[in-house]
């Protein structure tokens, strides 16, 4: 098989879930992106193994691991994210915006918190 | 001599640039639909058919392992994303009130920095990998790759300590997320005992 078909698909996987990370707004759907890329990566990584007859197959190795990695990620995300959820009333990663500087725009969602904290 | 000669010149002649063999065919068909899949799940404004769809992303994935030979991950691809992970994110769109039906602010109001970000990660990496990898080809002839028991013996031989660090990541991972839930129940806890204590 000729090497270009899984590393085109890898690629192309890849950039669709980096469209989805970039244009989502609800932080589930921002995770289901990154495990798109990640996929895409896994891909990757058998297809090299493959290709290259390693004899220790780190490409293999190395996918579980990943694949491992990945499960543990999106348990902690899934627990941050309805942790988020609890305390701010949305998953909108673009309404997050404790961390933003410029204090002249009022935050709608301060008043929220402020009223949650009380 | 001929025979030879012919023998020896089956591995060029074999491989057009799009030879169809069978297994080329099939891995486009099942790539063509793991990547609109795979579109449709980032693009969908319904929530939950986008972790439906991330099902068919997934499993297609698996199929495109299983036809370059690594029957372990793709059977580990299965077990895990296809059934704990999209399992876990249908139980993340729930709990956060995920609405059933169309949610028009699934997505960021100007989506066209992202379509272009996308769009030239794509061009740039497909054109590199095309220009790398013009010539190459992957011999799936012979004994396959990652049968479990290839698998079993690499991953108990040479990567044993790798393993077991990643189970001790896996225990601090459940234990993280364990301690993210539990966390804030006793905050509520402590809050509404402070404010049954100001109202007494």
């Amino acid at each position: 098989m000729h090497l270009l078909y899984p590393a085109v698909l890898a690629a192309l996987l890849f950039c669709t879930g980096l469209y989805g990370v970039l244009a989502r707004r609800n932080a589930i759907l921002v995770l289901m992106s990154v495990e798109l890329m990640l996929n895409a990566v896994n891909l990757n990584l058998v297809a090299f193994d493959v290709w290259l007859r390693d004899a220790l197959h780190a490409g293999q190795a190395l996918t579980l691991f990943t694949i491992a990695i990945a499960a543990a990620e999106i348990g902690i995300g899934l627990a941050i994210v309805l942790l988020v959820y609890r305390n701010r009333g949305t998953a909108d990663v673009d309404r997050l915006r404790d961390l933003k500087e410029s204090a002249a725009a009022p935050d709608p969602d301060h008043e929220q918190k402020a009223e949650a904290a009380a | 001599m001929t025979s030879a000669l012919v023998t020896a010149a089956q591995p060029v002649t074999t491989h057009g640039f799009l030879s169809s063999s069978g297994v080329e065919i099939a891995f486009l068909l099942v790539g063509l639909v793991t990547l609109g899949a795979a579109v449709v799940t980032v693009t969908t404004r319904q929530l939950v058919h986008a972790a439906l769809w991330l099902v068919v992303a997934l499993g297609g994935l698996a199929v495109e392992y299983l036809l370059l030979t690594a029957e372990f991950i793709a059977w580990v691809q299965v077990l895990i994303y296809v059934g704990s992970v999209v399992v876990l994110l249908l139980f993340g769109l729930m709990l956060t009130k995920a609405p059933i039906g169309r949610s028009p602010d699934a997505n960021v109001p100007n989506r066209l920095p992202a379509l272009g970000v996308a769009a030239a990660a794509a061009a740039a990496l497909v054109w590199v990998v095309a220009d790398a990898f013009r010539t190459t080809w992957i011999d799936l002839d012979g004994a396959p790759q990652g049968t479990t028991k290839v698998s079993g013996e690499i991953l108990f031989r040479h990567w044993v300590l790798p393993f077991e660090a990643l189970s001790v990541l896996l225990l601090a991972a459940l234990v993280g997320a364990v301690v993210l839930s539990r966390l804030r129940n006793q905050q509520e806890q402590q809050e509404q005992g402070q404010q049954e204590e100001e109202q007494s």
